[in-house]
């Protein structure tokens, strides 16, 4: 395995709000080698994006703690000064966010915005070498007529061309991380698979390693090498993409799965779904935070449960459940609709 | 854009019409504002009204009287019914007045409202900003006559710092000419710094949580910039609008108690004196002109807009 591009270490990120110290990301690691795809999963206030945004200090502010560690290449990016970060940001680690409605600044020619990324890292290329980038990079990721597209205001793309526009941007310093933060929630369906589909492309051609956080399980399986599944600010399993889609450990994470529509199954009169909603992370319970919502919840769900592999196996499939691994298998079939079969 | 600026043009010429024949109707059905006895004097004997009526044709029906007062307007030949005098030459007399008092007010107005407006967003919540809210909530709570006389008092007449009054030819003598103008300036702009600032700092607050900001954060761009290129100019278009109206609004007749107070002698104050003696010559000309500017400045603040803001121009171009 190759040295870790990225590399985060028990990251908790607490907001000081009224009603108290609100622990949106609590104790998350992951590593990022160079040209992995690795996917962040979880429901909304799951401390997904939260922890993408901390990672190149957009989530600092006067409220926030911060604790642990992310290194890039090495070097910690948490204890950054504001300068040294921005040096990061945009160069080394590129963002795009969910709606490219909003993401782009209405006012200014996308050609312009996308200049403005490159001169600010850049001072010694001219306007000119840089506008002529900017047509390279909006070509490169599949828009058409580029040169005319440079001089168009973002209400004059369409979303798709946006995003495409917004992702050329993120590429136009040839970053090491692209952290693609719900790039295609905001998306009709078909664009969401041309995004994904110039995603994937992007990630071989470029070696490009991508941070992709979604609550789109569709999205996780066509682009992802690893998956986190988050849940409540923490991480409940993690595992390559077969182990969490054909071997799920997690009563969570059958949840989710379950909660697919399947085209190799009958259709079900209702989408199976999680029962109740994500506890307030204010006011956590005691112990697994999924233990109030879970089926399968026992007395020893009041202590928290560590992230831990099967015992025995020194994989990097980890999970963070009280159940032991035949009880897991017996659930988990009992309930049928999760988990998928074995990996064809 | 052209087409734009055709039916923006026949759209004020409408307007100043209606102005026009509101006013005109407004004196006509006032009580005690016959023309014919203010022509004639205190002391004139009935016939004498009489005469001067038939002679300057008060006795022709309305529609006519309106024509004649409108082609007199625009050809320069009316006459005051008080004084006498020519009412285009009075209004001349006083632009220079008028504009110095307006232009150098808005220009304060405008940059130290944006000035404290960005200071107050960009340091929210913190000493500077809460000690420039105060100040532009006392901004705005002073009414100009107030503080027009606490002005006088304190800093022409306690101290003498400056003139009590009075305006100079900018020609004659530039210093003397912003020297007189630095309290009426004050006076007329205080009030709108508070309130821009106070509009500035809510919207750069807003735009400060937009999505492109923090696109142009992840970019990388120095805070500077993403305050000035990305969050200030956003924000300013509302600002514009303002500025566009108030500033037509002021020329049209907002500055008529400062230049009242520090005896400018401008439009505004001539306006003033018209209406006092219900003089119906002056009051037309002064409001056409009054409204001349509200209109023009209502049409350049929609073509500033579509210049500040591209989303416009689409919807124009596509009708």
């Amino acid at each position: 395995m190759s040295e870790p591009l990225l590399a985060v270490r028990d990251l908790r990120v607490g907001f000081v709000t009224e009603g108290g110290l609100l622990q949106a990301v609590d104790g998350v690691s992951f590593d990022l080698v160079p040209g992995e795809v690795l996917a962040i999963v979880g429901e909304s206030g799951a401390g997904k994006s939260v922890t993408a945004q901390t990672i190149p200090g957009l989530t600092r502010s006067p409220n926030a703690r911060i604790e642990g560690s992310a290194r890039l290449r090495g070097e910690e990016l948490l204890e950054a000064s504001e300068a040294e970060l921005r040096r990061v940001r945009g160069d080394r680690i590129a963002m795009v966010f969910q709606d490219p409605m909003t993401s782009l600044n209405p006012v200014y020619r996308v050609g312009d915005q996308i200049v403005e990324a490159i001169r600010a890292h850049r001072e010694r290329v001219g306007e000119e070498e840089a506008r002529r980038l900017a047509v390279e990079m909006l070509d490169s990721v599949g828009i058409p007529q580029p040169e005319r597209r440079a001089d168009a205001y973002p209400h004059e793309l369409s979303g798709g061309m946006r995003q495409r526009a917004m992702i050329a941007m993120a590429l136009a310093l040839d970053p090491d991380v692209l952290i693609a933060d719900e790039p295609t929630t905001a998306l009709d369906v078909t664009i969401q698979a041309q995004i994904l589909e110039l995603l994937r492309r992007l990630n071989r051609e470029r070696d490009l390693a991508i941070v992709l956080i979604t609550h789109d399980l569709a999205v996780v399986a066509e682009i992802a090498d690893r998956v986190l599944v988050m849940y409540a600010g923490r991480v409940v399993e993690e595992g390559t993409l077969d182990e969490i889609f054909y071997d799920p450990q997690h009563p969570y994470t059958w949840g989710l799965l379950g909660s697919l529509t399947r085209l190799d199954r009958e259709r079900p009169e209702r989408l199976p779904q999680i029962r109740g909603a994500p506890p307030s992370l204010l006011d956590l319970p005691a112990g697994c935070s999924f233990a109030p919502r879970c089926p399968h919840a026992f007395g020893r769900c009041t202590e928290l449960p560590g992230l831990k592999a099967r015992p025995g196996e020194a994989s990097g499939h980890r999970d963070r459940c009280w159940l032991g691994p035949e009880e897991k298998r017996g659930r988990r079939e009992l309930d049928g609709r999760i988990g998928l079969e074995e990996p064809a | 854009m052209g087409r734009f600026a055709v039916r923006r043009l026949l759209a004020m010429l409408l307007v100043l019409f209606a102005i026009s024949i509101v006013v005109f109707l407004i004196f006509n059905v006032i009580p005690n504002s016959d023309p014919a006895q203010r022509l004639a004097g205190k002391n004139a004997t009935p016939q004498l009204v009489a005469s001067i009526s038939e002679e300057w044709g008060f006795e022709e029906p309305l529609p006519v009287q309106y024509w004649t007062m409108m082609k007199k307007v625009f050809s320069g030949d009316l006459i005051s019914y008080n004084s006498r005098q020519n009412v285009d030459e009075q209004i001349a007399e006083g632009i220079p007045a008028t504009f110095s008092l307006c232009i150098g007010a808005a220009l304060i107005w405008l940059s130290f409202g944006i000035l404290f407006g960005y200071l107050s967003a960009v340091k929210a919540g913190r000493a500077t900003d809460r000690v420039l809210t105060v100040l532009a909530l006392v901004g705005i709570s002073m009414p100009v006559f107030w503080l027009a006389a606490i002005f006088l008092y304190y800093l022409t007449f306690e101290v003498e710092l400056f003139p009590s009054g009075g305006y100079v030819p900018l020609s004659e003598d530039p210093l003397g000419w912003a020297y007189h103008l630095v309290l009426p300036w004050l006076t007329l702009a205080i009030i709108f710094v508070g309130f821009y600032s106070r509009v500035l700092r809510s919207n750069m607050l807003d735009a400060m949580d937009e999505d492109y900001v923090r696109t142009a954060r992840a970019k990388g761009l120095s805070e500077r910039r993403v305050r000035i290129r990305h969050v200030l100019r956003n924000s300013l278009i509302p600002i514009v609008t303002l500025f566009g109206l108030d500033f037509g609004a002021v020329l049209g007749g907002g500055a008529i108690l400062t230049e009242a107070i520090f005896n400018l002698q401008g439009v505004g104050q001539y306006a003033a004196e018209s209406i006092k003696n219900l003089d119906l010559p002056p009051i037309m000309a002064v409001t056409l002109f009054g409204a001349f500017f509200i209109v023009l400045f209502n049409a350049l603040v929609d073509i500033a807009y579509a210049w500040l803001d591209p989303r416009i121009r689409l919807e124009e171009s596509a009708r």
